[in-house]
């Protein structure tokens, strides 16, 4: 059985236009996804690579039952993201670039809550979530201050200690390390490192960060515009396009660079 | 039977998660919360005063009665209030804090996650308003010498039911509309207390809106309360304000999880989940 299983997998959303119609804007259908298909071995770590509005958080969202597809299934460890949705919510959890919290409670009482949601009792978070902080390098004496008042390098080691306290076995990371300070960035790079090594975790990373690919990943796979173009270890990717590195396989499978953002990524960045 | 025991113990750790998470709002946002109930005491007062108002203005009317008819409806409007936003703000607050998709992604019914704020929101509202009408009773020495109180705590927790299931009904609106799901929330409760008659009896309000007032659980609560608080009425005797309200909390409670699971789709649909402000 497959850890993720997605198969022809489509998204997409109205956007309204800015030209009117009988005094109404004019809705446009946009495709965040596009038949995308792959699949994750149990244990693995796949990176997917692409530009802003190429899709990558709408794979995220849909793989973590947020959003419905419009064609095409995903399935986490043989469980249908829209038919069996609370089978797959108690297997995955996930990262996203905002680390999004409750800014006026504490670590420990946004983990708190968030724990019993997943049916953990105080019981058992007394003793884990003080753990868990120190895990991730979060000062454990600072976990009564409310997050406001901590870094983003600091919030988002708060988040991926959410995550991880539900025990997943499908981590989501949406760019984890985007708008982080290089050292807190190579931190939390050693955290997923070191869940993926010492738990049973298979770990889907979207980025837009090669190195971090790079570095993390047993496959890389390049969305753009919505569709995957590509999926398979770095040095297959290389050797797939001619390329010395991976920003030059990047280029050589989209025709563009990771700076180069055309209107169109713009338009598509609402969603996706 | 071990698979519905562990399902059952899930769902009420969840549940007590949402009471949790609106305690710990309601301690670090105390300075709201006081200088909210300030506002709802001094708005009480606003409307209260009317009684002696009346007297001075020339107008015969027994005094006492009438301060007690107008606070009585004051703290329900405030208590509705209470229950109201909270359940509104189960999705705009989490939307604008950014915490919405991780609830929404959570192993939790809806049922769990509705019930559970709609719990916190009674035992907070009733706690408050009962604080209000205490001290606004006091400051102007109010006799109830009749009043039952026990009857008075039977009506407001049946009433409290139905509130809940019609707030889970407007709690949808934010889903539906981030950007004006709120307002017609509390358009939604303004409306409902409008021909509840808060502040006068229901036979004043044109006929369209004394039918309206008929399947509104405020027009009983609030019969009910002031026949209880003023003449003493027992449980036995407010029985014609309690089954409709038990009526329609029966209807409203799983009517308002089935919207909101509606809302929910139509946002996992459309991309509406997402986080915003």
């Amino acid at each position: 059985m497959f850890a993720v299983e997605v198969d022809n997998l489509r998204k997409e959303f109205f956007r309204r236009d800015a030209t009117r119609t009988h005094g109404r804007k004019r809705r446009k259908r946009v495709a965040a996804l596009e038949d995308v298909t792959f699949t994750m071995e149990r244990g693995e770590c796949v990176a997917i690579l692409g530009q802003n509005g190429s899709g990558k958080s709408t794979l995220v969202r849909l793989l973590s039952t947020l959003l419905l597809p419009d064609a095409g299934s995903a399935r986490i460890f043989g469980h249908d993201v829209v038919k069996e949705s609370r089978a797959v919510q108690r297997l995955v959890n996930r990262v996203s670039v905002e680390a999004s919290f409750f800014k006026k409670m504490s670590s420990e009482e946004n983990l708190a809550y968030a724990a019993r949601f997943y049916g953990i009792p105080p019981s058992a978070t007394k003793k884990s979530i003080p753990e868990i902080l120190e895990r991730v390098g979060f000062p454990i004496s600072r976990r009564h201050e409310a997050m406001e008042n901590l870094s983003r390098g600091m919030q988002q080691k708060v988040a991926l200690a959410r995550a991880l306290l539900t025990s997943p076995v499908l981590l989501l990371l949406d760019e984890p390390t985007t708008g982080l300070d290089p050292r807190s960035k190579l931190e939390v790079q050693e955290f997923i490192r070191d869940v993926w090594t010492t738990h049973d975790a298979t770990i889907l990373l979207c980025t837009h960060d090669l190195r971090e690919a790079e570095v993390l990943a047993d496959r890389v796979g390049i969305l753009d515009r919505g569709k995957l173009i590509a999926l398979d270890p770095t040095e297959a990717l290389k050797e797939q396009f001619g390329a010395e590195t991976l920003e030059d396989a990047f280029f050589a499978a989209t025709g563009r660079t990771f700076e180069d953002e055309k209107d169109e990524d713009a338009e598509r960045g609402v969603f996706a | 039977m071990r698979g519905s025991a562990a399902t059952l113990r899930h769902e009420f750790i969840g549940l007590y998660g949402m009471v949790e998470r609106n305690w710990y709002l309601i301690k670090r946002y105390a300075w709201w919360e006081i200088a909210f109930f300030f506002w709802t005491a001094a708005n009480t007062l606003t409307i209260v005063f009317i009684a002696k108002g009346v007297v001075a203005e020339g107008g015969s009317i027994d005094v006492n009665r009438l301060t007690t008819i107008l606070l009585i409806g004051a703290v329900m409007w405030s208590y509705l209030g209470i229950v109201f936003e909270l359940l509104i703000e189960t999705v705009a607050w989490e939307r604008w804090e950014g915490t919405i998709e991780y609830t929404f992604m959570a192993p939790l019914t809806r049922a769990t996650h509705l019930l559970g704020t709609g719990i916190f929101a009674i035992g907070y509202g009733i706690v408050r308003a009962s604080i209000v009408f205490a001290a606004i009773a006091a400051f102007f020495g109010l006799h109830m010498p009749h009043a039952n109180f026990l009857t008075a705590v039977v009506l407001i927790a049946v009433a409290s039911v139905s509130f809940v299931g019609i707030g889970m009904m407007t709690a949808v609106l934010p889903l539906i509309s981030p950007e004006k799901g709120t307002q017609f929330g509390y358009v939604a409760q303004g409306l409902m207390l409008v021909v509840s008659g808060v502040y006068y009896p229901v036979s004043v309000l044109p006929e369209f809106m004394q039918w309206l007032a008929k399947i509104s659980p405020a027009t009983y609560a609030l019969r009910g309360e002031r026949s209880a608080i003023i003449d003493g009425a027992s449980v036995s005797s407010v029985w014609g304000d309690i089954w409709p309200m038990a009526i329609i909390g029966v209807i409203s409670v799983p009517l308002g999880i089935w919207v909101f699971r509606r809302g929910e789709l139509h946002a996992k649909k459309h991309g509406k989940l997402k986080r915003s402000g």
